[in-house]
């Protein structure tokens, strides 16, 4: 996308009248100034400085939601056509940084205190005192671990999904029918599959797959007794979900490439094979890229079936860092170190997955 | 064709070809159907367990009518077998507010992705914007990048906000945590969306007297159409999945459809019945839209990924 200039030219005359102008400037500044009055009020009733009898912040957010508007209304008022162009990205904009940048400020103020929901004494500044601890927490770095275990896991999905993509890239019949079928997993909702699968054709006794594997000669299967099983199990179930939607992007790659160049490829004698690493493999490159980036951002909010199947267990083999930080706050109400565990897994996930950008970036550029 | 047979034979060399030919399409047709019943297994399996009884559950019975007799005992339990769905029911109530619940904040938040991620995106494809230092691959960044974001960072501060704001177990407030989590994925597909829409469209209902609203509203809406069913449609799948956030910030109102499940999961022993009628009762909208709205559901998803 080109970033000089507008693509769409418009040539405008905007001859903005001075009480024009100075009605636009209300617009803009008047309710920020309520928007600020109001919150001060607050804070002060809050503090208990002065008695207005407010239960919640209710009205600091009604008077944002106006300053919000009058602020688009007054950007259309003070510039003409510039300002109707803002009006576009305004609202999304200012929703993002309502409901991103607010609470991620306010997430670092309770980051760095003692906050514990069930006590009774408040809230206290308790400085480095949460960061010693989670350095020294073995369940906080052993769910990290689990997650690099997970998203390893993905390469596996990624070569199932591209086999299946080349399938139904393929000549085949019923090939709606397939896709349909393939499609439907990425429809269910974790928290039924966790049940669906983990709980009943996995259960130990009366489970399909438990029979299964009982007549294939596992005499007790256990699905989730052992770390090792119980992780394989979670990233099978995970993976089930989701080699849908890599499969989907991959195929859309996959007929995207033109066939001359296939077929050009066998008039100059290379068989299949050689013609899958040598010339569609290549080319699938971008595509691959988006999908596996993508895969990795889903795979790292990997919590529901977590949390509802094994609740972590068996001693926390299976855990990832959002379902930890969940019973964390679940099951101690620990509001303050929480926070702080999930703010340096997502500065973590910011690093990581700005390097692992700069990579793809890299390998997807053209060689030749 | 007589008796005699095919005048022209292939040579055994082609034969040969034809064989392999054959059982490439067997193991292909194979690994597909091995896959499909994988895909379909688990969802064939709760809706029939929602109709057997205890000992159909325990002697491993897989098809209906011929190794057991389907009975309505799950769905009794939710309220909504034929002979209870007279009767009043404070079962099949909770359920039914619990589907509503979901329901409404699924659809409005998608409702509300769709409307604030199309007019960002258009802006975005369209206008050279600056705010300070960032220009539109920035800003465009800056939206997406939330698509990284990881719901548990959001999780506590929402809740501590949430209760100061009085929107902890409201519709509303998971609403607008819903939107933020799809406004990327929006934004994303409908850039991808306007940029294959060429811009002589908007400068000719300029030159015609339109303003630029007048040009989006009218002329690119419309030809957008698709590109917003498939946002809309991608959105709807992962709002009414969403649990993480559902579970933490709802108690009684507002819970959705997931946590329902999520707490059912604990207490039931034996009784798969009642389980497998919920869960399949959970996932049964799902199904249907991605039965008939597979078209627009690929279409999202190989948005942006396929240059």
């Amino acid at each position: 996308m080109t970033t000089q200039g507008d693509l769409l030219h418009v040539v405008t005359r905007d001859a903005i009248s001075a009480p024009r102008r100075a009605l636009g400037r209300i617009l803009v500044w008047g309710p920020l100034a309520l928007l600020l009055l109001v919150a001060l009020l607050q804070a002060l009733d809050a503090r208990g400085v002065i008695g207005l009898g407010l239960t919640d912040w209710r009205p600091t957010l009604y008077a944002y939601l106006l300053w919000a508007a009058s602020l688009c209304a007054g950007q259309v008022v003070l510039k003409g056509e510039q300002g109707k162009r803002l009006v576009f990205v305004l609202p999304a904009a200012l929703f993002t940084v309502a409901m991103v940048v607010f609470p991620l400020v306010f997430g670092l103020t309770i980051a760095f205190t003692d906050w514990n929901l069930a006590s009774l004494t408040g809230r206290h500044f308790n400085g480095l005192d949460n960061l010693r601890q989670m350095w020294a927490d073995p369940f906080y770095w052993n769910a990290m671990g689990n997650m690099v275990l997970y998203v390893a896991a993905i390469l596996v999905e990624y070569a199932i999904a591209f086999g299946l993509a080349l399938l139904l890239a393929s000549e085949i019949r019923a090939r709606r029918f397939f896709r349909v079928a393939f499609l439907l997993p990425l429809m269910l909702s974790p928290v039924a599959v966790s049940w669906m699968i983990g709980k009943s054709m996995l259960e130990a006794r009366f489970g399909p797959l438990a029979r299964l594997a009982r007549g294939f000669g596992w005499d007790n299967p256990s699905f989730f007794g052992t770390p090792e099983i119980a992780r394989a199990t979670i990233m099978v179930m995970d993976a089930w979900t989701f080699v849908p939607l890599m499969m989907i992007m991959l195929l859309a790659g996959l007929q995207a490439i033109p066939r001359e160049l296939t077929e050009a490829a066998r008039v100059d004698g290379a068989g299949p094979w050689k013609t899958f690493w040598e010339v569609t493999f290549p080319l699938m490159l971008p595509v691959s890229v988006t999908a596996v980036l993508i895969r990795i951002i889903f795979k790292l909010k990997l919590a529901d079936i977590v949390i509802n199947v094994t609740a972590g267990g068996p001693g926390g083999a299976t855990d990832t860092v959002t379902s930890f930080i969940f019973r964390e706050y679940r099951d101690r109400s620990n509001v303050g170190y929480g926070t702080l565990l999930a703010i340096v897994y997502l500065v973590l996930i910011v690093v990581a997955m700005t390097a692992l950008m700069k990579l793809a970036d890299r390998l997807t550029r053209p060689r030749f | 064709m007589g008796a005699a047979g095919p005048l022209f034979r292939d040579s055994p060399a082609d034969r040969a070809f034809r064989a392999r030919w054959w059982v490439g399409r067997g193991v292909v047709y194979l690994v597909l159907a091995a896959w499909a019943l994988a895909c379909l297994f688990p969802i064939y399996w709760t809706a029939t367990t929602s109709f057997k009884m205890a000992p159909d559950v325990m002697q491993g019975h897989l098809v209906p009518f011929v190794d057991y007799a389907p009975r309505w005992l799950g769905w009794r339990s939710l309220g909504l077998s034929p002979d209870t769905l007279g009767a009043e029911s404070t079962v099949r109530e909770e359920f039914l507010k619990r589907f509503w619940n979901s329901a409404v904040i699924a659809l409005s938040a998608s409702a509300l992705a769709v409307v604030l991620g199309s007019l960002a995106a258009y802006g975005l494809s369209r206008f050279a914007y600056r705010f300070g230092p960032m220009r539109n691959p920035d800003i465009s960044f800056f939206f997406l990048s939330q698509l990284i974001l990881p719901p548990v960072v959001l999780a506590l501060p929402f809740l501590v906000l949430y209760k100061e704001l009085a929107l902890l177990d409201s519709r509303v407030g998971l609403m607008l945590l819903y939107t933020l989590t799809v406004l990327p994925i929006v934004i994303w597909i409908m850039r991808d969306q306007f940029a294959s829409i060429p811009t002589e469209l908007e400068e000719a209902a300029l030159v015609d007297g339109l303003s630029v609203w007048g040009a989006f509203l009218t002329i690119i809406l419309p030809i957008a159409a698709p590109g917003m069913v498939a946002a809309f449609i991608l959105s709807l799948v992962l709002t009414w999945n969403e649990y993480f956030f559902a579970a933490l910030l709802t108690s009684t109102n507002a819970v959705t459809l997931p946590v329902m499940v999520a707490s059912q999961t604990g207490s039931q022993g034996i009784s798969w019945w009642s389980m497998a009628a919920l869960s399949f009762a959970a996932i049964l909208p799902l199904i249907l839209v991605g039965i008939l709205l597979e078209r627009y559901i690929v279409k999202g998803m190989v948005a942006g990924a396929v240059k």
